[in-house]
């Protein structure tokens, strides 16, 4: 009998350590939102969006020239990477359903999905940088593009599997084309799972820093040339982080704000169509 | 004639995602060729195994090694493992076996946000909030308590500046939590129900049902989730960057500012103005590819293997 106790007791025990552990992983979250909240509401103003960088250590200044810059490197990331994605993914949920190309792909795209996206970086500069010369906002979107495609395609493989495979036939039945399949009905059925996942494939890269580095760099001077070295909010955030001056930190955070809260509200937002999609 | 055309429009859209698919193995082999390329420079000078023991990273003598910034690697991945894991299994735990319906699905969330926000955030919130918490608080406590004692002492030497591998390495941890957390909690819910009815009913606790029951039925996903983890806590760069202070030195001392792979990348990749340096630079790269593609492979078998097994 004092045996049972004893059991129910380290029971109750282990079952208390495991709750504050998710306290724990709680905690952090709302420590690290709360601080950037925070420092970023303070510093928030509407310069920030409106003027270029001043001179080093002068009062003043915003940071429009790296809001302009990341939104184009990000839409012509998007711009490359969702469609090659997509494609990608159709093939290996149709075309190569169930054969071994089809699996090697998914566990290689699985991998790429997590590789170093400094590595990323370092690729595209031998690729791109190099050969013409100079850093620029292409070379940038292509190294985001490259984070992108895995992502997407194994979204997009994962939701066209969903379509039951009867639609399919369905539609054979009534003499149509397999491209016209896929386009006109499994994309169809589908859509709402990949926009999904184009949303949380832009989440993903719009926090990118470390593949930007080598590739878009910087430019204190507001520019909306690809062919040029161009700002974004990421690599202004790390270079004005660690610089020395009170004002950068303050845009920094301002920054830092306004990419945690984009981010945020596009994991959100993804969450919530599939929930209202998918409901079980 | 119009069927044959229906056809040679399939051919084309089978022919475009067929490459568009395989574009993503262009891109690994590519990325594995190019590094490669680009480091064979180094590779000839410092010898491809020596470059790994090498300590000296020197830029004026043109003398370089992997050694100071593998260890740096190395010790920040280790040590925000050991903060990541078990936090990691108690969540999944408290998700699938004790949180009320309700929590379940938002602490669920709460765990993924976690995984959402950028690696920046955590760079720019561990560099001017918790390193000064660090080296105000925590550290010094560390140093009069279990820095007093014999052989364990060494790791807590030094003035305590919140800009070192404790530092980073806590950081590090907080980021891997959810990893381990989604992907353990997956391998749960693999567990079949009747196996733990079974168990309860023979009168086992709910405590005796996760450790005999679900942690062994699960066991090779939760080790995927940590290879996972591993993977990402090897190639994490900006969050390591803003408070590990790239100093190329081996150092037993938690408390001191250390390099690793991709700190090193990140500083120093735009400034490299020699070959050789570019060179090894390259080099670390190919290093921290072929490390980290190899853990996740790992863990993606684990993963699939323990699907396979428990989903019939």
């Amino acid at each position: 009998m004092r045996h049972a106790r004893l059991r129910v007791i380290q029971s109750y025990i282990a079952f208390v350590l495991s709750t504050l552990t998710a306290l724990f992983g709680i905690f952090w979250l709302i420590f690290i939102i709360g601080d950037v909240f925070i420092h970023g509401i303070g510093a928030l103003n509407i310069d920030l969006f409106i003027k270029d960088p001043v001179p080093a250590g002068v009062e003043g200044g915003g940071l429009r020239n790296a809001f302009v810059g990341h939104l184009l490197i990000t839409l012509f990331a998007t711009l490359i990477g969702v469609p090659v994605g997509i494609l990608g993914g159709t093939f290996l949920a149709e075309y190569a359903r169930g054969k071994m190309i089809a699996r090697l792909i998914s566990i290689l795209s699985d991998i790429m999905v997590s590789v170093p996206a400094i590595v990323v970086g370092t690729f595209v500069y031998s690729i791109i940088v190099k050969p013409s010369g100079h850093f620029s906002g292409w070379a940038g979107a292509i190294a985001l593009a490259i984070i992108m495609i895995p992502v997407v395609l194994r979204t997009t493989e994962d939701m066209l599997s969903l379509v039951p495979w009867t639609v399919r036939e369905a539609a054979f039945a009534l003499g149509a084309p397999y491209y016209k399949v896929i386009i006109q009905v499994v994309y169809r059925g589908a859509a709402t799972g990949i926009l999904t996942g184009i949303l949380l494939a832009i989440a993903r890269v719009t926090g990118e820093a470390a593949p930007l580095l080598f590739t878009a760099f910087n430019n204190s001077f507001f520019s909306v040339n690809m062919n040029e070295p161009i700002a974004s909010l990421t690599v202004s955030i790390f270079q004005y982080a660690m610089g020395p001056y009170d004002n950068w930190h303050a845009q920094a955070w301002a920054a830092s704000l306004m990419i945690t809260l984009f981010i945020l509200f596009i994991t959100i937002l993804g969450r919530l169509v599939i929930k209202w999609r998918y409901k079980r | 004639m119009n069927l044959l055309r229906k056809n040679s429009i399939d051919l084309i859209f089978l022919l475009i995602t067929g490459i568009a698919s395989i574009s993503i193995i262009l891109i690994t082999a590519g990325i594995l060729f190019i590094l490669f390329r680009e480091s064979s420079l180094s590779i000839e000078k410092f010898g491809f195994l020596r470059f790994l023991t090498l300590v000296d990273w020197d830029p004026v003598k043109e003398s370089f090694g992997a050694a100071a910034a593998l260890y740096g690697t190395f010790v920040t991945t280790v040590l925000a493992l050991s903060l990541a894991i078990p936090v990691a299994i108690g969540i999944a735990i408290f998700i699938t076996e004790i949180a009320p319906n309700l929590l379940k699905g938002s602490v669920g969330v709460a765990i993924e946000l976690l995984a959402a926000i950028p690696s920046i955030i955590y760079g720019m919130w561990g560099l001017f909030t918790l390193a000064p918490i660090m080296a105000e608080y925590i550290e010094p406590i560390l140093q009069k308590t279990i820095g007093k004692l014999p052989l364990v002492g060494i790791l807590f030497e030094g003035t305590p500046l919140g800009i070192d591998l404790l530092t980073a390495s806590t950081i590090l941890g907080i980021m891997i939590i959810p990893f381990t957390a989604s992907i353990s909690r997956d391998a749960f819910n693999l567990t079949p129900a009747v196996v733990k009815e079974s168990a309860y009913a023979l009168g086992a606790t709910k405590w005796e049902v996760v450790k005999d029951i679900v942690l062994p039925y699960s066991k090779l996903g939760v080790f995927g989730g940590v290879a996972i983890s591993l993977g990402r806590a090897l190639g994490e760069t900006m969050a390591v960057a803003f408070v590990l202070g790239n100093n190329n030195q081996i150092t037993a001392s938690l408390f001191n500012a250390a390099a690793t792979v991709t700190v090193k990348l990140a500083n120093e990749f735009t400034e490299a103005d020699k070959d050789i340096y570019l060179s090894s630079l390259y080099y670390l790269a190919l290093l921290l590819f072929i490390m980290s593609f190899i853990v996740l492979a790992i863990a993606k078998l684990l993963i699939l293997k323990a699907e396979r097994r428990y989903s019939r």
